[in-house]
């Protein structure tokens, strides 16, 4: 496998860096104590872990009748709260495994978290599929299992079905590819690890790993068998979700746009979540070497590119209506825009069309802070425009009689807090117990794409180099 | 050999043979027991214990509690576990009427249906006489008869009353109207044991004015028999009177039809009122009058059809028009009426009546629903209030909550040396009495009625007493010193006066049948009239202005909870007000401008004060279509004393009822009600949305069956195209039966009998106030009820026009659409579903399967008729839904057929599919086919108009096929028929006898602008 690299391109690993330091760097957290500041931020975590499960508890408890859910607007935060999560997920997958099948060597900074953080948001995604259940208990109905119930089985029209298999799929394809990326970095520190403990747990999952040419000829090649499987993920696992959407009769579902729109949509959100990530990762264990300018600034140029996507879609939504002719349908995107929830559409067109659209200025896409508050500012965006479909659509839809105002509860709120919790609460725990950035695989960049080693590429020619068989 | 046969023993014991070790011998190991020290749990056992008890605590802690069914040692005749009897009895509530068919099972009522057999209610059920069913099961009511607040016995009160009573000089039973016969005959039977009895009888909402000037009774009407109907602020349709029968006449003279020589002709109504009313919603034409011109409008009116008077004119929307067609049509073709309590109004009333020959056609023969005598009753307040009054007894009556005097009396009561209430509950009065004879639950007791001379009705008890109770009549003649078994009384008095024969067979005729009616069939003669115009007129003048600039109190009564006297009946509460769409409440009405002229918004809490009455405070509802400057609000709430349910619901009105038209005024407090009035229906126009909602005008109905319908098209490549001709369906097969409904939106009311007779039928729970006001009420049937919109302006931009849609014209048409589930053939909420808890049955029925649904609620999502009910909490048997269903004598109301849905779980319209299966069982069971007609839905059985129509589509000899047959090409169209879902359910085009530049439009480019009514058959769906 080979690295192909252009002069032109700025390190990717910076500040002299020589293959120990990476291991120093990465290993330093794992295998010291927990910091203070990884003490705090993960206390806060588990307290709002707590009281989100208290939420979340009290929902199941007594009922859904503690969201502020009625007859019209059956769907409100819980599905535009999974569609979100979901959505942020991707991000990683497309890090992981299109930027790998594209050879795009500033991935091997980034994967790792990005890849943590899909499993996380997936979790927390598929928490609101178990808790929008009215009998959640009975979820495991939409598996096709074989079963003594009589001639019960799952309705395979359903678009829900589609998203058991497609969430499913993700997730375990997802954790798969995670986790084999993650076998050679845990040899590193099974091999370094000094208590009896560590030794016996990173052995165990390191999986007798043993660093010989053959484990890493399979090691690459399960990668990119991995990344085979993952890459259509990326496009279908949106398009599944955006299908509960699209193949319904409502006015401003019924839309045939909705599965690039929804893809381009999280794809830009992912990216956003990974910039806060890191950040925030780079940050506090000190790893600016390798999670560079460079890397933010090139996740910031997908930013923009899919925030005009979406943009683009929003626009060629309204321009679809008008031409329809359909008076529901021009209905249900002039409400959007100027009816009662008329600041949500426009939060959501501010915040993910206007905004990103400053990362064509440089020093913005270079500057930390700007990143870091334009990042949050596209997830805010984009919870709107989940939100916006979803409940501006059904509140005013065929029947004036039934139409209907949402308004959240405490127990919504709650709910949504607690999937926040449980996020940060495993991501923290990630990122102490896991190396957060690929060790092996920025190691196998160094050559071609670091400070300390340039003179090995020639000048003028992009031949590259051999790593492995 | 050597002996071989050495023995070694395990023990000593064994040597010595033991009988200890004998008789354990054959064991290999010693008793486990025998390591223990006895007793006790043994050590060995700690794990089977430890498991045992887990798991026993585990399983308790799942366990359903245990309810035990006894079965019948005896079985009793004609009851069968699992089928209905059916038993004829009559509703009656003071002058409320309805011949009724009670559903048992196993015993117990469950469901009121309409009794055919009856000339007066002929099968119609109203919204009270659905929900009376559920007040029987009323755990808040009196369980024995009580002194002085405690427990006693009936031998002691008995005793203590009827010595009491031997005492008292001036004895006074106090009643609303008394339908029966027999009652009065008892009455008689009291009276000749205490002389000085006298019997007062009010109506809380009093019809004495228009009895005052028919000779002290109260005359019959006949609205199936006028082509102009006026109505001069009478709420016939749905408060005033007998509604339920006058619905039933007025829709006679509005069903039109489209098949060959189909009627294509309708009565023309005009209504003139103050607030929005269930009639001024049906009416073709509206005007709107102050209360305080009522009096010289009627004047006006008789001044335009040709009378004289000498009283000012007033100017009203229309009046003119109806005074045309008043005279224009044959006499005695016509009727006017009014829902004044002034007898001068009733005068000048009677007097257009005379004028227009209704006497003897439209109005013939009287009837009994109103006996009050407000004049009596006000000396009766007034002798108590003076202490005259010796003994008072309280029957069907709760002045201190339902009179105007109600504080008089409460003052006056505790000093009464004895008073008495057959009330069921310690309600407002009851409470302040010293004895409580609680009356039985009509559903418990015999009885009869004569809602109209001539026509009898039984009232036969279809449960034992439930609590110890005793009805009022045997309570009377008990103290009388007669027999108290007044089922003797009753059959004996009935042979005596009314079958005016001793022959059982007879008397079981008419137990059977609920009535027996004598008069059926003959046309009784006019009622006499007894007043003085000229003094009327005078009067009118003196009492009434043609112009009034001050704001104007309305007293009103709402169609479902009446005047209050079942306000503890969850369902009646939370039954939505047919035009406000409110529950759980009243509230003071006011229309937009006078809102924004008093600067208040809806929900404002409003202090309402009347010169020289207590002021109450209340939350604003605008209404549209109400007159500008009026403050209108409901009788029948602000319980205080009637139960959970009802009490500190609204405030009480009653003490204003008399001030109507008077001067009020209106000062918002600053606050805003907590939550806001609960709504079921909070948008008020269709939006122009011509594929929910099809109208026209009768006389473009005359030239063209199909006028006002919208025929959407879809643009192919091959040219438009109806929705249903291109589809991705396969439809399914409907071999046998094909089930359907087709609803009448000419003929619909309104009025939302249907709403709670579905609800007693399918077990819907009720949700409580709060839980309305998050819009989610569980009724499977809905009456959507549109006004017409503001027209928006010629120049006015998409977006603009759109906003000017949304708001009701200021007097706007009224279109009110029955929905439930359409069971599309090509359902939306069946694709998604994704475990397939909801599905099509081969019979066109949208099923849904309670068991299978794990509640994702996207079938509710995708229904675009927004027709499905989530089950948000447990609300069968959480505390804080304190209704019916949570306590065990509540659940007695349950209908055994229909599953009580728990939490999590969609449901909707079964189209009642328990009543199909009843239907096909006897069927099969009698090896025949299904008769034409033989399955109505609850809702279908309950319309007193016939607009709701259920039945077998495939059925050649049924109704909806032959509707279907006439209308098929005529005013039978789907709703929403763009989006290609083929509803079970047709709706017939609604018909408005208007004028063609009278008509308001309820869609943009309607009739005001016949430019675009040219596009509208023609409108392309691209």
């Amino acid at each position: 496998m080979s690295h192909v690299s252009a002069v032109v391109r700025p390190p990717l690993v910076t500040g002299g860096k020589s293959y120990h330091d990476i291991t120093e760097d990465v290993c330093r957290q794992v295998e010291g104590k927990p910091t203070a500041s990884w003490k705090i931020v993960f206390g806060i975590s588990s307290v709002v872990l707590f009281l989100g499960t208290c939420s979340v508890f009290w929902t199941w408890w007594d009922g859904l009748g503690n969201w502020g859910l009625n007859k019209t607007v059956g769907w409100a935060w819980d599905i535009t709260n999974f569609v979100w999560w979901v959505g942020i997920g991707h991000a990683g997958t497309l890090i992981s495994a299109i930027l790998l099948l594209f050879r795009q060597k500033w991935r091997t900074s980034v994967n790792r978290a990005a890849e943590a953080m899909t499993i996380f948001a997936v979790i927390c995604a598929a928490s609101f599929i178990l808790m929008h259940a009215g009998r959640a208990w009975l979820a495991y109905w939409c598996i096709p299992f074989p079963n003594t119930f009589g001639s019960l089985w799952v309705n395979f029209n359903s678009p829900l079905i589609w998203d058991v298999f497609a969430i499913s799929t993700y997730f375990s394809v997802s954790c798969l590819f995670w986790y084999c990326g993650l076998i050679p970095d845990l040899a590193t520190i099974r091999d370094r690890a000094k208590s009896k403990v560590s030794k016996f747990i990173y052995g165990l999952l390191s999986m007798g790993w043993n660093g010989n040419t053959k484990t890493w000829f399979r090691y690459e090649y399960v990668s990119l068998i991995l990344a085979g499987i993952s890459t259509p993920l990326v496009l279908s696992v949106h398009t599944i979700v955006s299908f509960d959407f699209a193949t319904s009769v409502i006015p401003g579902w019924h839309t045939t746009i909705f599965p690039p729109y929804f893809v381009a949509g999280a794809i830009f959100s992912g990216f956003a979540m990974v910039n806060n990530l890191l950040l925030i990762v780079r940050w506090t264990f000190k790893l600016q070497d390798y999670i560079t300018i460079e890397h933010i600034e090139t996740m910031n140029k997908i930013i923009t590119v899919t925030g005009s996507i979406v943009g683009i879609a929003y626009i060629t939504e309204f321009f679809i209506a008008a031409y329809s002719g359909v008076e529901y349908e021009q209905y249900a995107f002039i409400n959007r825009a100027f009816g009662p929830y008329w600041w949500a559409y426009w939060a959501m067109m501010t915040c993910n069309v206007v905004t990103p659209q400053l990362f064509w200025i440089q020093s913005i896409r270079r500057s930390i802070m700007w990143t870091f508050a334009l990042s949050v500012v596209v997830n805010i965006g984009m919870w709107f425009e989940r939100f916006v479909i979803i409940v501006t659509s059904l509140h005013r839809d065929y029947i004036p009689s039934s139409w209907a105002m949402f308004s959240p509860t405490i127990i919504d709120i709650g709910d949504y807090v607690f999937t926040f919790g449980l996020f940060f609460f495993l991501f923290l725990l990630f990122a102490k117990y896991l190396p957060v950035i690929n060790m092996a695989e920025v190691k196998a960049v160094m050559k071609s794409s670091s400070e300390r080693f340039p003179y090995k590429v020639k000048p003028g020619k992009s031949t590259g180099e051999k790593v492995t068989e | 050999m050597e002996n071989t046969t050495k023995r070694y023993w395990r023990g000593l014991e064994e040597l010595r043979n033991d009988p200890e070790f004998v008789k354990n011998s054959h064991r290999e190991f010693a008793d486990a027991s025998d390591i223990t020290d006895g007793g006790g749990t043994y050590r060995r056992d700690f794990l089977k214990m430890l498991g045992f008890g887990v798991a026993a605590v585990s399983l308790a802690a799942c366990e359903a509690p245990v309810k035990k069914v006894i079965p019948y040692l005896n079985k009793p005749v004609d009851v069968e576990p699992g089928v209905a009897n059916y038993y004829a009895s009559s509703f009656v509530d003071g002058g409320e009427y309805c011949s009724v068919l009670v559903k048992t099972r196993e015993g117990r009522p469950i469901f009121i249906e309409g009794n055919p057999l009856s000339g007066i209610s002929q099968g119609g059920v109203g919204t009270r006489v659905h929900a009376s069913v559920l007040s029987l099961y009323d755990n808040e009511k009196l369980k024995e008869p009580h002194k002085g607040g405690k427990k006693t016995e009936w031998e002691t009160l008995d005793k203590e009353v009827a010595a009491a009573l031997a005492k008292s000089q001036n004895i006074r039973l106090v009643t609303g109207t008394v339908l029966s016969p027999t009652t009065k005959a008892v009455i008689e039977a009291f009276k000749a044991k205490y002389p000085s009895t006298v019997h007062v009888s009010y109506d809380p909402a009093s019809a004495y004015g228009l009895t005052q000037v028919h000779g002290g009774q109260l005359p019959a009407f006949d609205f199936s028999k006028a082509k102009v109907i006026v109505s001069l602020d009478a709420d016939f349709l749905g408060t005033w009177i007998s509604p339920d029968e006058f619905a039933k006449q007025w829709a006679a003279g509005r069903k039109v039809s489209s098949g060959k020589g189909g009627n294509r002709q309708m009565s023309r109504h005009y209504d003139f009122s103050s607030i929005m009313s269930l009639t001024a919603s049906n009416a073709d034409y509206r005007g709107r009058l102050k209360p305080s011109q009522l009096g010289l409008v009627a004047s006006t009116l008789l001044k335009l059809i040709g009378g004289s008077a000498s009283t000012a004119d007033v100017k009203v929307e229309f009046l003119e028009k109806a005074a045309k067609d008043l005279k224009a049509a044959a006499p005695g073709s016509t009727l006017v009426v009014s829902g004044s309590n002034d007898a001068n109004v009733q005068a000048v009333v009677a007097e257009i009546n005379k004028l227009l020959g209704n006497y003897g056609t439209t109005i013939a023969g009287t009837a009994n629903y109103k006996q009050g005598n407000d004049d009596a009753f006000n000396t009766f307040a007034t002798e108590l209030k003076a202490g005259k009054v010796d003994a008072v007894i309280f029957y069907g009556a709760n002045p201190v909550y339902n009179s105007p005097r109600g504080k008089e009396i409460a003052e006056a009561l505790p000093n009464v040396k004895l008073s008495v209430s057959f009330a069921d509950r310690a309600e407002e009065t009851a409470s302040l009495c010293q004895y409580i004879a609680p009356d039985s639950h009509f559903l418990e007791s015999w009885g009869d009625a004569e809602p109209k001379p001539g026509y009898f009705s039984i009232i036969q008890p279809t449960i034992s007493t439930i609590f110890n109770t005793r009805q009022a009549q045997s309570s009377l003649l008990t103290w009388a010193g007669q027999n108290g078994d007044f089922y003797e009384f009753l059959k004996k008095n009935w042979a005596a006066t009314i079958l005016k024969t001793n022959s059982k067979e007879a008397w079981n005729k008419a137990v059977y049948d609920g009535v027996f009616e004598p008069a059926k069939g003959t046309t009784p003669a006019a009622p006499s009239t007894t007043y003085d115009l000229l003094t009327a007129l005078g009067k009118v003048s003196g009492t009434y202005r043609a112009n009034s600039d001050k704001l104007e109190f309305i007293a009103y009564e709402k169609v479902g909870m009446g005047t209050g006297s079942q306000a503890n009946n969850p369902w009646l509460q939370e039954f939505p007000d047919p035009i406000s769409k409110a529950c759980w409440d009243n509230y003071a009405t006011l229309s937009q401008k006078t809102a924004e002229k008093l600067n208040v918004k809806q929900n404002d809490v409003v202090k309402l004060e009347i010169a020289g009455k207590e002021a109450i405070e209340l939350p604003v509802l605008i209404q549209p279509g109400q007159v500008n400057d009026t403050v209108g609000v409901a009788i029948g709430y602000g319980r205080t004393k009637a139960g959970k349910a009802a009490d500190g619901v609204g405030k009480n009105v009653f003490p204003w009822i008399n001030a109507t038209g008077a001067d009020i005024t209106v000062t918002p407090t600053g606050s805003t009600y907590k939550w806001g009035i609960a709504q079921t229906q909070t948008h008020n126009t269709v939006m122009a949305r011509e594929s929910v909602v099809q109208e026209t005008v009768l006389a473009k109905y005359q030239e063209n069956a199909q006028a006002g319908r919208f025929f959407p098209k879809v643009a192919t490549s091959e040219g438009a195209k109806a929705p249903n001709d291109i589809t991705l369906w396969n439809g399914h097969k409907k071999n046998n039966h094909s089930w359907g409904m087709v609803i009448d939106l000419n003929l619909c009311t309104g009025c939302g009998a249907c709403v709670v007779a579905c609800q007693s039928e399918n077990n819907v729970p009720v949700v409580g106030r709060k839980e309305v006001v998050m819009r989610r009420e569980m009724h499977w049937i809905r009456i959507d009820r549109y006004y017409s919109s503001v027209q928006p302006k010629e120049d006015e931009s998409v977006f603009q026009e759109l906003k000017t849609l949304e708001l009701a014209s200021e007097n706007p048409e009224v279109v009110f659409q029955p929905m439930m589930c359409q069971h599309c053939s090509n359902a939306p909420c069946e694709t998604v579903c994704p475990v397939l808890a909801t599905t099509h049955s081969n019979e066109g029925l949208n099923q849904m399967t309670y068991n299978r649904c794990i509640g994702t609620r996207y079938c509710a999502n995708n229904c675009p008729y927004k027709v499905r009910r989530f089950n948000w909490f447990k609300y069968f048997d959480e505390d804080q839904f304190p209704y019916h269903f949570n306590n065990d004598l509540g659940k007695m109301v349950i209908n055994p057929e229909v599953t009580v849905r728990s939490r999590g779980v969609m449901e909707k319209c079964s189209f009642c599919v328990q009543r199909i299966q009843a239907g096909k069982l006897s069927a099969k069971r009698e090896r025949r086919s299904l008769y034409a007609n033989e399955v109505k839905a609850a809702c279908s059985a309950s319309c007193a108009t016939g607009a709701i129509v259920f039945g077998d589509m495939n059925n050649p000899e049924s109704d909806i096929f032959k509707i279907l047959a006439d209308e098929k090409e005529g005013r039978a169209f789907t709703m929403l028929e763009e989006i290609n879902v083929l509803p079970q359910v047709n709706y017939l085009t609604k018909i408005r006898n208007k004028d063609e530049a009278d008509a308001q439009a309820i869609h943009k480019g309607g009739h005001e602008k016949p430019k675009k009514e040219a596009h509208k058959h023609e409108k392309e769906h691209a």
